[in-house]
């Protein structure tokens, strides 16, 4: 890998910046899932992903599925970033008519591979793009970022156990373990004992890191790049609303807009203003 | 002597005759052998995915498919489509993929696996969804031809198919007759228009038979695609006949009966008489048997047009 620690974090730092302000901007939306994923995605866009912003179509593309469709503030920060929208283009995020709909969606957005919104679908979609590329004897790979709260869906669990029936090494996870859902914490909601050793249950290749340590990701996208033997999932353990204090592990903002006085908080926060 | 099969028949030698396409593939959740897949398996192994016991993750594997251009056919029983209904809606009709979803085993006519089996929804449910493509065709020709014309199509449809064999109707008819979309006149009468789908086209027919005893002469349509509907064909009967029953093997909100309702409350006001299954639930019988109890073999297709056209 090509890319420097110090590069990944300064990109991730002025993702966040933008996922503050598109939610502030619209007075609503998701920023505590979109802040936990961001470092998540950022390196794996940067150092592993196979794309071509300018060609965001391209058959031979690695898909990204973000199935955790309401973090999209994170995807849309990014996709600006790397070049697959512009920047004024977030001014659009749940503005009628506009490419960033609150939900990530392949019908309007550039460089957005799977219309998400519901939980538990994008597994399953992803291992559709999987199967296809097996079939076209083709190398690219489709990569998924679950939320934990997400694979309480008992539709999950089917995808996970066919994608490891079907022996697709070429299927990533990233699953999002910030241990808070729309209600509560998961402790709460729906405990789900041990993670790790129910993927591995499922047949799956399983790594833990730090979601916040840009060289433990680094080393977790570099598991999921070399694990083709069978389906490969990377457990990031973050913090929901990271890099921002008040929202960092709050239920409260992970589907809330920060007002006037936490908004300039949080600018500051990340270094946007001195 | 007519020829007698059922629908089901249809699917599975469509996809077989679809599988010169590299890109079609077939998906199942473990009633391929009931659903008629099982050929297209036994010959493209390779081509075929399949699911488990699981069609939610069924429908979203074949729109991820879909996205990367492949044909995806994936089928189940009708009543096990519907669990995978929000798939259905925000995977794939939602983005407009190219997922051909065929529920087999629909409506009473099932017989004796009983209630939990009799899919009695299905075709208003779909019918609900944008992009959205409906059929029901009445026997295993139509079924042959228009599972092949849907590989054709930019977007994703529901077919359902019968359990149980039916009368042949379209063994000598030109290819060309049978479209998506396109209803087609059976029968051809001044009276009343029976306007029918799936097992109880030829149910439709015999009515016709009986009511021209009686000296009533019945127009009797196959309208096999539910969605979308052929408004002109029935603007043209409704105009002709003055009055319209609608017949199915399905319950008589939301289905072909509803569709020609709403089309009629907006245009013409034609009266209508509505034969299907009336807002209940089946049990365990013959086909036949069920037909009787439901109230829906020719006999009350008879009673239901005199009804109408009392109402002209």
């Amino acid at each position: 890998m090509s890319v420097s620690v110090t590069d990944l974090e300064e990109l991730a730092r002025r993702c966040r910046i933008e996922i503050v302000k598109m939610v502030y901007r619209a007075q609503a939306g998701h920023p505590g899932g979109s802040l936990s994923e961001i470092d998540l995605m950022a390196a794996l866009y940067s150092a592993s992903l196979r794309t071509r912003p300018d060609e965001p179509d391209w058959d031979d593309r690695d898909r990204f599925i973000l199935s955790k469709g309401h973090a999209s503030p994170g995807m849309y920060a990014l996709l600006a970033e790397m070049g697959f929208i512009q920047h004024e283009d977030l001014h659009s995020y749940r503005v009628l008519g506009g490419i960033c709909q609150g939900h990530v969606d392949m019908k309007w957005c550039p460089g957005v591979d799977f219309s998400a919104g519901s939980l538990g679908m994008g597994l399953s979609f992803g291992m559709g793009c999987a199967l296809a590329a097996r079939l076209d004897g083709s190398k690219r790979r489709a990569f998924v970022m679950l939320g934990d709260g997400e694979i309480q869906e008992g539709s999950i669990w089917e995808a996970a156990m066919a994608a490891a029936h079907h022996e697709l090494g070429n299927l990533k996870v990233i699953l999002d373990r910030n241990r808070i859902q729309n209600d509560d914490f998961c402790q709460q909601q729906m405990r789900m004992f041990d993670i790790p050793a129910k993927w591995k249950a499922f047949g799956w290749n399983v790594k833990e890191i730090d979601g916040h340590n840009m060289e433990e990701i680094i080393e977790g996208i570099q598991f999921l790049d070399d694990s083709n033997e069978g389906p490969s999932i990377l457990i990031a353990h973050t913090v929901k609303g990271k890099g921002v204090s008040y929202m960092e592990d709050n239920p409260s903002f992970h589907g809330a807009a920060p007002n006037d006085e936490q908004y300039a908080l949080a600018m500051k926060e990340l270094g946007a203003i001195e | 002597m007519t020829r007698m099969a059922a629908t089901r028949d249809g699917y599975g030698q469509a996809l077989l005759e679809l599988a010169e396409n590299k890109r079609v593939v077939v998906l199942e959740a473990d009633l391929g052998k009931s659903t008629k897949s099982l050929h297209f398996r036994k010959e493209h192994p390779e081509r075929t995915i399949s699911c488990g016991i699981g069609e939610q993750n069924m429908l979203l594997v074949a729109a991820g498919m879909a996205s990367s251009g492949y044909i995806p056919f994936a089928s189940t029983f009708a009543i096990f489509t519907e669990r995978a209904f929000e798939q259905m809606r925000n995977g794939v009709a939602r983005p407009n993929l190219a997922v051909h979803l065929c529920g087999s085993h629909g409506g009473t006519h099932t017989g004796t696996d009983g209630s939990s089996a009799q899919s009695i929804e299905d075709l208003a449910i779909y019918r609900t969804l944008p992009n959205v493509t409906v059929l029901h065709p009445c026997d295993d020709v139509s079924t042959r031809l228009l599972t092949k014309q849907l590989a054709k199509s930019d977007k994703p449809s529901y077919m359902r198919t019968a359990r149980n064999k039916t009368p042949v109707l379209y063994d000598d008819v030109d290819e060309h007759t049978i479209q998506i979309g396109k209803g087609i006149e059976l029968r051809k009468g001044n009276d009343v228009a029976i306007i029918a789908c799936g097992v109880l086209v030829s149910e439709a027919l015999k009515a016709a038979d009986e009511l021209g005893k009686k000296g009533i002469q019945a127009t009797v349509i196959d309208m096999h695609t539910i969605k979308p509907l052929d408004t002109d064909l029935i603007d043209r009967v409704a105009a002709r006949c003055g009055t319209i029953v609608t017949a199915e093997d399905h319950s008589v909100i939301g289905g072909l009966g509803g569709a020609v309702a709403e089309h009629l409350s907006a245009s013409s006001g034609t009266p209508l008489e509505r034969v299907g299954v009336k807002d209940r639930f089946g049990e365990s019988g013959q086909a036949n048997e069920m037909l009787e109890l439901m109230e829906l073999s020719s006999p009350h297709i008879v009673k239901a047009a005199q009804r109408a056209i009392q109402r002209k």
